[in-house]
């Protein structure tokens, strides 16, 4: 009852604009930590305004944040309500932002409970909520295993194992002082498992990133000079039997304009009104524009001509392509080879108009976003949203660990913060159990008297 | 009335129990099997440790007597895990076993209103749900406003050696025959438990060359606040440690099934403590490992025993003979007494309220090992809280209930009566979750305030720590208000650290993990003691630490706060989780922190259960 909640409450992936709402003692200062707008916090209540929710600068949404102070509101705490574009990601992006800014993410019916024990509503109304708290609690468990894959929450347990082992070691040198044949826990030895810790977790982050891609579409831009197909690449790929082409009528902030299905990945084709409307202007695009579509893509398709030489913009365009997910389609391979292409990484020769090695484009795509190994079932993006914002705490706290290290703390105070990232791997997986680390003492080290 | 309140047992808890009811002016009635035996230590010969020196503290802070008691009679003090943060240093002393209770007879004795009375009891008197006295074995009923219960090991104790169970106590005293059975009948759930006891070896027999000797530390400690030290910091006993060998291992291994808890006996239902294994037990579940670390400990000045800490055990006496023949340097030792296991009865502690007064029985509080504790501390704190409650039942109080942050006692009571226990409970650091609050240092800080209000500590004393409260404050506005200033660079070089180039007040200055307090003390106005000059040295040094355990002992407290009435009635809330109904029946928490505390209720539960108490009882 005294922290902050926050939960999208419109219907996810349903019209235009969702709203997402916090509720809570910190609720404006959460929001307007992550709000353009600098009027927000001091402003008078039941106001609406105007700004961007920004991540490090950059523009996540363009909003209308509703400020409704205490008392007067639905749960008779302090309620903001973001109203954003709509859009999956968009929105799951903000929620994840908030979460990470201290809000927990609130139970099913948890504004409506407030409500209640804050004395808003009734009896009646409350008799509902207790039906869906209750629904709750046959399934929460169910939902805390669900909301990372098999494989990932496996790996959550093997780093949570690999850390009980060196908190029971810390406890039992504690505890047990006395005993000389019982190995001391070392800094060596924190900090390489912090090193561990950290790869592992930031390879969840990634994973997730993926699942997360393949359940929203990765966004995808088709890049090359004037002549090299890409129109023809566009409509081999969009051909009658694989793919589907959906409208998405435009937002302007990252001119998405169509999504195409290949072999079960979505791919969102950004700024594809250039190509597909008359080649003129599709080969128009210079590269000042590409190298801006480059940075907005999760996924380049840089198509080249095997029947041309390498020019500078293309040399330009592959140094940025440096760090950034994308396949060197080189095409027209049906005809004589004069690329150089011997610096070029990623490459497939294709055929669009011969429809030569095609195929090979969602393979490649699949391999490189690692999605055979995500079982789409797997994905509830909610709850993921929640891990991610408990994994970024993991690596806040691991942070503290390496602080407190390099400052000379000695390990039992190192072990608070361990403990913390301990109790956090479990949050994510649904597992807090007290008397384990003590189980694990006694299971690990021969002691007592 | 003949007595105001009666305890039953003269252990830890016992002797604590009775000094704190006296003290608090209440006519006591100690009750023990045997005089000879009040404040005996039947296992290990020492007091303190990890954790349990902070007990010891604690209840020294609170006003009771083992920290005093214990100064009287060591004979060898270490602070353990000095190199380590202030969370977890502890003080462990070697302690006389015949002085420590000497001592402790003769404080009972010249304590006003305490009377002692050898004899065993058979029953408690019972009326309307409230306890009205004793009944002794003999029939003689003595009547009382409260009774504390603090019996030990003695409920249907059985000493176990091998495939012999003999109905005994500790050393072969008479045991409690007939209390458990009617405990039993009173309605309590009795449970059974298990622990050990190594063999004693005569001191002269054995060969000290071959162990590595343990000394105690050069500088002087006490567990008390109050006293100075008793013994000569040159003159302490040492011990000596030894390993388990080869033979040891392969004479354990070819005799397991005469042990009693391998198969000798068919009947043994206790459960022995998880941290406090049997040498079998370590040899058989580490059979990787290859020798057993084990100490040898001085139980006295005045008499020969020497004890192996480590090597409890309940094979028969000729295989003891062969085990502790193969252990170096005691190769021709002589056992003065064989090891032996024991069971016996305790009440499951969920029983119980966190005032430690029984929920089935009014005015009936139990402390120490029938609570299913294990050690010396962990029953003598239990001792004084129930000595302190009912007192102040009989003077119309509120009880004297200590929260989690608050000291590991308060710890060790939620634990027992939230969430039961499996095998004898032992403190660890690790089941504190705030223990950088938790510490040795700051005991008087934490709890001399309620000692005072309830009567334990006097005016002198409490005028102390005010004194000492006062000089931690003025020390840190001190060293906050001096500064260090780019010309003294020098000085800042000389003791080792970074120069600075804007001036550093020596409160930041002593955040650097290389700067000490000592080497601020000529630039302070003021005197202080060392006492204050090391709580405020912890102060800074782990501020952020500190600070963060504080803002979650915060949270805990908001929730700790939601009171659960008493009648709550759980059948009448459907929905909740079949499990947590059950669990939240045996355990009627008093406030939803503690709800949440009992394994198998879950967040969901506690929604559901603040949701009814919001529409049945209607209150903030």
């Amino acid at each position: 009852m005294n922290d902050t909640i926050a939960a999208i409450s419109t219907a996810q992936g349903v019209g235009a604009i969702s709203i997402i709402r916090v509720s809570g003692k910190e609720a404006i200062k959460i929001v307007s930590s992550i709000f353009s707008n600098s009027k927000f916090f001091n402003a008078p209540t039941h106001t609406i305004h105007y700004g961007y929710i920004t991540f490090n600068n950059e523009k996540i949404d363009e909003v209308l944040v509703s400020l409704m102070r205490a008392p007067k509101t639905f749960t008779m705490e302090d309620v903001v309500e973001i109203n954003a574009h709509g859009g999956i990601t968009t929105t799951n992006k903000i929620l994840e932002l908030l979460l990470s800014a201290g809000c927990r993410l609130a139970e099913p019916g948890e504004f409506t409970k407030r409500a209640f024990l804050n004395g808003r509503i009734d009896l009646t109304e409350a008799e509902g909520i207790i039906d869906l708290i209750n629904a709750k609690t046959d399934i929460s468990r169910e939902i805390a295993l669900k909301q990372v894959n098999g494989k990932t929450s496996q790996m959550i347990k093997d780093l949570r194992s690999d850390l009980a082992a060196i908190l029971a070691n810390i406890e039992v040198n504690l505890n047990y002082p006395e005993y000389e044949d019982i190995e001391e826990m070392t800094t060596e030895k924190i900090k390489e498992n912090m090193d561990i810790l950290e790869s592992k977790i930031t390879k969840i982050i990634n994973s997730s990133k993926n699942s997360e891609l393949l359940k929203n579409g990765i966004k995808t831009v088709i890049i090359g000079r004037p002549n090299v197909g890409k129109s023809s690449l566009l409509n081999n790929l969009v051909g009658e039997e694989k793919a589907i082409v959906t409208e998405i009528q435009g937002t302007t902030r990252d001119s998405v304009e169509a999504s195409l299905v290949i072999d079960n990945i979505i791919l969102t084709l950004i700024d594809t009104a250039g190509i597909r409307r008359t080649s003129d202007v599709v080969e128009s695009i210079g590269v000042e524009k590409s190298l801006k579509l480059i940075n907005e893509a999760d996924l380049v398709l840089f198509v080249l001509n095997y029947n041309e030489q390498i020019t500078e913009e293309d040399k330009q365009i592959i140094t940025k392509l440096e760090g950034k997910n994308y396949i060197s389609i080189i095409n027209k391979c049906d005809l004589p080879k004069k690329i150089d292409d011997s610096n070029i990484k990623n490459k497939i020769y294709v055929s669009a108009f011969k429809n030569i090695n095609m195929d090979q484009i969602p393979l490649k795509i699949k391999e490189m976003f690692d999605l055979e190994q995500i079982e789409t079932n797997d994905l509830s993006y909610l709850s993921s949203a929640r891990s991610m914002a408990i994994l970024k705490k993991v690596s806040l706290a691991i942070k503290e660990v390496r602080q407190g290290l390099s400052d000379g703390y000695s390990l039992d105070m190192i072990e608070l913060d361990l403990k913390d990232i301990w109790n956090l791997l479990g949050e994510i997986i649904g597992e807090n159990y007290e008397e384990e680390l003590i189980d694990e003492l006694f299971s690990r080290f021969c002691v007592g008297k | 009335m003949e007595y105001e309140i009666i305890v039953v047992g003269g252990g830890h808890a016992g002797c604590e129990a009775a000094l704190a009811s006296a003290r608090m002016g209440h006519k006591t009635l100690l009750v023990t099997g045997n005089i000879k035996n009040i404040a005996d230590m039947p296992c290990n010969p020492s007091i303190g440790g990890s954790a349990k020196g902070i007990v010891v503290r604690e209840i020294d802070a609170l006003g009771g007597e083992m920290g005093k008691n214990a100064d009287k009679s060591l004979i060898q003090i270490k602070m353990l895990n000095s190199g380590k943060g202030p969370a977890v240093q502890a003080l462990r002393a070697q302690v006389d076993k015949t002085v420590y209770p000497r001592e402790m007879l003769k404080t009972l004795k010249s304590t006003e209103n305490l009377t002692i009375l050898e004899g065993l009891v058979k029953d408690i008197l019972v009326r309307d749900s409230t306890v009205q006295g004793i009944v002794m074995e003999d029939d003689r009923e003595i009547s009382s406003l409260a009774v504390i219960l603090t019996t030990g090991t003695y409920m249907n104790a059985d000493i176990l050696i091998g495939s012999e169970r003999r109905r005994q106590g500790p050393h072969g005293e008479k045991p409690s025959n007939y209390l458990s059975d009617n405990l039993a009948k009173h309605g309590f759930e009795i449970k059974r438990l298990k622990t050990g006891t190594p063999p004693r070896i005569v001191k002269d027999s054995i060969d000290y060359s071959k162990a590595k000797r343990e000394d105690g530390d050069m500088i002087y400690h006490t567990f008390s606040f109050e006293t100075k030290p008793f013994y000569d910091i040159n003159n302490q006993e040492p011990c000596y440690l030894i390993y388990t060998t080869d033979l040891t291992h392969k004479i354990i291994h070819e005799n397991l099934n005469k042990s009693s808890m391998y198969g000798a006996l068919d009947d043994v239902k206790g459960i022995g403590p998880r941290y406090c294994p049997s040498i079998e037990d370590k040899v058989v579940r580490f059979a990787n490992k290859e020798k057993h670390q084990l100490f040898l400990e001085p139980e006295s000045l005045y008499y020969d025993d020497i004890y192996i800490q480590g090597f409890s055990t309940s094979m028969p006496r000729d295989v003891q003979e062969k085990m502790v023949h193969s252990l170096p340097g005691l190769e021709n030792a002589k056992i003065l007494k064989y090891a032996y296991a024991i069971e016996y009865d305790s009440i499951y502690p969920t029983q119980l309220k966190q005032s430690l007064e029984t929920k089935l029985i009014n005015n009936l509080y139990s402390a120490g090992q029938i609570n299913g504790t294990s050690g010396y501390e962990e029953a003598a704190c239990q001792g004084l809280i129930a000595g302190i409650n009912a007192s102040l039942r009989l003077q119309g109080k509120e009880p004297l209930i200590l929260k989690r942050d608050e000291a590991y006692i308060g710890v060790l009571i939620d634990d027992l009566v939230t969430k039961g226990i499996r095998d004898p409970y032992r403190l660890l650091t690790s089941r504190a979750e705030y223990r950088l609050l938790l510490r040795h240092d700051n005991a008087d800080l934490r709890l001399r305030e309620y000692g005072y209000k309830i009567g334990l500590i006097n005016e002198k004393k409490y005028n102390q720590l005010l004194l000492k409260k006062e000089g931690i404050k003025q020390l840190i506005s001190e060293l906050k208000e001096l500064k260090v200033v780019p010309a003294e660079n020098d000085f800042l070089k000389r003791i080792g650290t970074k120069e600075v180039k804007d001036g550093i007040s020596l409160y930041n200055l002593l955040k650097r993990p290389e700067v000490k307090i000592d080497f601020l003390i000529k630039r302070l106005k003021h005197d202080y003691s060392n006492a204050i000059l090391e709580q405020v040295m912890i102060m800074i040094k782990y501020e952020g630490y500190i600070n963060k355990a504080l803002r979650e002992a915060e949270k805990m407290l908001a929730l700790e706060n939601k009171k659960i009435p008493d009648d709550v009635n759980y059948d009448a809330m459907h929905n909740l989780a079949s499990e947590a109904r059950q669990k939240l029946k045996e355990v009627r928490p008093t406030s939803l922190g503690q709800a949440l505390r009992i394994s198998g209720v879950n967040p969901a539960d506690i929604s559901i259960l603040m949701i009814y108490l919001k529409r049945d009882y209607h209150h903030e």
